[in-house]
């Protein structure tokens, strides 16, 4: 039997139609096959018993005329590209016993239990984590109001080690604010936004410290490093990670300093790399680990620290509002922290729900209005603002958790997503996951049926965690934030917590769906109404563009942007076309930009890569979902410092 | 011949950071802001390494002078390259008073002991912009000096140095042993990869203070104040021209 394939044309990430003539003898047999194109890569399809291998040996555009923005290997693979033809791709290989992808709460965590363990146990463990910051802390963006449940399990002695939770809560405030009014509603014990026993925290330097606990227990932790691609073995079962490469340049070819990441391999791989992390992107399509569960639903939280005046300093006090200047259509609200450190800090921010509907909404537009409110600018008046920053964070709850494990590896902390959003807290469910999810590995690396096994998979961790007060906590909320989505806007969703979670602590037996997924909600421009934001004051509001040089960001700029679009003619026809280039308005960090062409009629889309500050807000809240962010080379993004 | 390469590496500011004055207005906010090694350094080890793998040098040294933390500046020197490190440990709150004075001597007594035949240094850091170090090493140690160097070729044990300079480029010859000092041009850095970063934290670094050396690092000048620069002014636009020599006029200009 031969078998010769005739040539098909596609685009990646759909389906192509190839035509295969099978040659029996004198006769023939035509048969039509649709296979699924990724970049550059074989794939396979089974048919008729036998496997077809077809390769995609070319990758041509839609059409001349559209614009070439997307350099990055990932669209515009290396195998096809003729000026790679002579590099060495060889990569090192180094072997731990776990990898852990993310050097946030959740991933140190996870270490930081694995090696406990291990010490408890006297047994020899090499964990690595992995985290793109050039310093640990440095990517790390929270409110934040920590509550020490899960610290307190890791870390008995957290005091006498000297974590820095400094500044105990003392005072909770809850209001609802009208454009000049602010109406205080008040707390009671059982309401979520209760903190008594909680702390206000840096968390960067929270995060800074895990670091340094994690490096004393003997865990190998290296910044500045990414992970850009899951390894996998024959088997299909996750292997590792490898690192970024180096030294690619703008128009994607190589330069003379290209040097290849490293294959870190690991009988088990952690994934905690935060909310919408782009390794667990394509780890919920292989491993098929959305299919019980909702798309996950997002916000976005920008967050400014200030120096205050003295006598506008309460250290203690927690301010959470609601109301203006969003309607009640749009969920969100601001969080006001005063922190008792060597200064007069205050951390104060805001969240929206990715879920608007508005095209012209400015989530850094509503924070700058946000903070003219009269209560609000008399707390800032007079101080200094001395940080920014933004990112995106899960608010789909119980209803869009995945399945957490898979051959060789989980997933922890926020990326899968264990928010609770009413308490507007997820910080300590992503550490008490991690470390479920830690003993589950050392358990299973320790067995001695696995002793010679090349992975292992923690299934018992999705057990422990149902088990654990992390669900208990989520499956109380879990109604809260999609009763927001009825007509009655925000009074519905007040109501309802009042109702049901406040009295009735979620005890009802239904649990509401989200709906639709964020990306989806967007009204066409033509429908909807631009806003007319104030323009800053200088005092306490300000331009976007002095923002972004707060956040102390900064990309080489002469690398592929590591913004990358599906299809570079989808932004001005599609994003533009029909929504007015949201995506100009949601980025907190003025990364894309509408420029009218030279030639004088339409535009086209500039991405100003460097700005990125790594919230994710586009890969999530593209309406045409053509956005993929992967992760830029060494070293770049924010350089936050207690943030 | 071959040399044995000291490079001095600092642990700056990174540049991309947004600086801000200190409360006390005598410096500028240190504490948790992130740092990283001086461009104009990487550059240096950059070359050192280069002379290196060209057998032009047998062994490159990376020295800083710093906080605790420089370590981790030594560290990157070594993952790009160099053998070992030196690091002359200088107390933080000193930090910021330490000279290009001071780091001068010290590199000179670091000359002595470990017998280099060759210094390389960035041309200036970019936290003082001093561009003094090079040269005042070169001075102590009574050795011709090569600076703001864009090209470095050996040849029979000299030096032939491309400078740039205000005017353009100017070639000379410096007999070894030398100080040069790096500028842009000289080379693009190779990056930190972690195989080679791995492999650095087996690579020893030697620690001392400045007494060990007999340095004193006591100041010669005392900070009176440090300002944010002034804020610029919105400017305005004229009708005409006969509006503009108004204007130039009122303010003084001409």
């Amino acid at each position: 039997m031969r078998l010769r394939v005739c040539e098909g044309q596609g685009e990646v990430g759909h389906d192509v139609n190839i035509v295969v003539r099978k040659v029996i003898q004198d006769g023939g047999l035509e048969v039509g096959l649709r296979l699924y194109v990724l970049p550059g890569r074989c794939v396979a399809l089974g048919w008729c018993g036998a496997v077809v291998v077809v390769r995609v040996v070319a990758q041509r555009w839609c059409s001349s005329a559209s614009p070439r923005i997307t350099t990055h290997y990932s669209v515009v693979p290396r195998e096809t590209d003729a000026r790679w033809a002579d590099v060495d791709m060889e990569r090192y290989e180094d072997e731990a016993d776990v990898v852990v992808v993310g050097g946030g709460p959740a991933g140190l965590s996870a270490a930081i239990r694995l090696m406990q363990r291990a010490q408890q146990e006297e047994r020899e463990l090499r964990v690595m984590v992995v985290e793109k910051a050039a310093d640990i802390g440095g990517h790390i963006l929270s409110g934040a109001c920590l509550e020490p449940r899960a610290l307190e399990e890791l870390f008995p002695d957290w005091q006498e080690r000297g974590a820095p939770l400094n500044t105990p809560v003392t005072k909770d405030v809850f209001s609802f604010l009208t454009e000049k009014g602010r109406l205080n509603i008040p707390i009671l014990p059982g309401m979520p936004m209760h903190n008594h026993g909680n702390y206000i925290v840096r968390m960067g330097h929270v995060v800074r410290w895990l670091g340094e606990q994690a490096e004393e227990l003997g865990v190998e932790v290296y910044p500045g490093t990414p992970a850009s691609e899951v390894l996998y073995r024959s088997d299909g079962s996750v292997a590792g990670v490898a690192t970024g490469d180096v030294g690619i340049a703008k128009d994607g070819s190589p330069k003379d300093a290209f040097a290849r990441g490293m294959e870190l391999r690991a009988k088990c791989t952690v994934f905690a790399e935060g909310c919408h992390g782009h390794l667990a992107k394509q780890l919920y399509t292989k491993f098929n680990l959305r299919e019980n569960c909702e798309p996950q639903t997002y916000g976005i939280g920008l967050k400014e620290l200030w120096e205050v005046a003295p006598e506008n300093h309460k250290p203690g006090t927690i301010e959470h509002t609601v109301g203006w200047p969003l309607d009640r259509f749009t969920y969100g609200g601001s969080f006001l922290y005063h922190l008792a450190e060597d200064q007069p800090l205050v951390s104060l921010g805001f969240v929206i729900g990715l879920d608007y509907t508005n095209p012209y909404l400015s989530p850094f537009q509503e924070f700058q209005r946000f903070k003219t409110h009269p209560s609000v600018a008399a707390v800032l008046r007079g101080g200094t603002r001395i940080s920014y920053g933004a990112r995106a964070l899960n608010e789909g709850g119980l209803q869009c958790i995945p399945k957490l494990t898979f051959p060789g590896g989980c997933l922890v902390g926020c990326s899968p997503g264990f928010m609770n959003v009413p308490k507007i807290k997820g910080t300590h469910n992503a550490m008490k996951s991690a470390m479920l999810a830690a003993d589950s590995i050392f358990d299973q690396l320790t067995d001695e049926k696995n002793a010679e096994a090349e992975w292992v998979e923690p299934v018992s961790y999705e057990t422990t965690l149902r088990d654990s007060w992390v669900w208990k906590e989520l499956h109380a909320v879990r109604n809260v934030r999609p009763s927001f989505h009825s007509p009655l806007g925000l009074y519905g969703g007040l109501l309802y917590t009042g109702l049901f979670y406040v009295l009735g602590r979620g005890k009802e037996p239904w649990t509401l769906k989200h709906g639709v997924r964020d990306a989806e909600r967007l009204k066409p421009a033509s429908e909807a109404n631009p806003i007319a934001y104030p323009k800053p004051d200088g005092e306490v509001s300000f331009d976007l563009l002095s923002s972004v040089a707060l956040t102390g960001t900064n990309h080489d700029h002469d690398q592929p942007p590591h913004l990358t679009l599906r299809n570079d003619s989808v932004p001005v026809e599609r994003n533009h076309g029909i929504f007015d280039g949201p995506e100009g308005r949601f980025c907190p960090a003025g990364v894309y930009e509408y420029v009218p062409l030279e030639s004088g009629d339409g535009v086209r889309l500039q991405i100003n890569a460097q700005n990125c500050i790594h919230c994710k807000t586009c890969d999530i809240k593209c309406p045409s979902q053509n956005i993929n962010w992967v992760v830029p080379e060494a070293g770049g993004g924010p350089a936050y410092d207690g943030m | 011949m071959s040399l044995r390469v000291l490079v001095g590496v600092k642990r700056v500011i990174d540049y991309a950071v947004k600086i801000r004055v200190r409360p006390d207005k005598l410096g500028v906010v240190t504490d948790g802001v992130k740092h990283s090694m001086n461009p104009f350094d990487e550059i240096a080890i950059e070359e050192a390494v280069r002379l290196k793998e060209k057998k032009i040098a047998k062994e490159v040294v990376a020295v800083s002078c710093g906080p605790t933390q420089a370590q981790e500046t030594i560290r990157t020197a070594l993952a790009m390259g160099a053998d070992r490190g030196i690091h002359v440990e200088i107390p933080a709150k000193e930090v910021e008073k330490l000279e290009p004075l001071h780091v001068a001597k010290i590199m000179a007594k670091l000359v002595e002991q470990e017998k280099a035949d060759l210094v390389v240094l960035g041309k200036q850091a970019i936290d003082d912009d001093s561009n003094a170090t090079a040269q005042m090493t070169a001075s102590i140690l009574d050795w011709p000096q090569a600076t703001f160097a864009s090209k470095i070729e050996k040849t029979d044990g000299e030096l032939q140095v491309t400078r740039e300079v205000d005017g353009g480029l100017e070639t000379i010859k410096v007999k070894l042993p030398a100080v040069v000092s790096a500028d842009l041009r000289l080379n693009e850095p190779r990056y930190a990869t972690l195989p080679n970063i791995m492999k650095a934290k087996k690579k020893k670094i030697a620690k001392m203070k400045a007494a060990d050396l007999g340095v004193d690092t006591t100041s010669h000048f005392e900070v009176l104040e440090v300002a944010d620069p002034p804020v610029r002014e919105a400017g305005i636009k004229v009708e005409d021209v006969d509006t503009l020599i108004t204007k130039l006029k009122e303010t003084g200009r001409i």
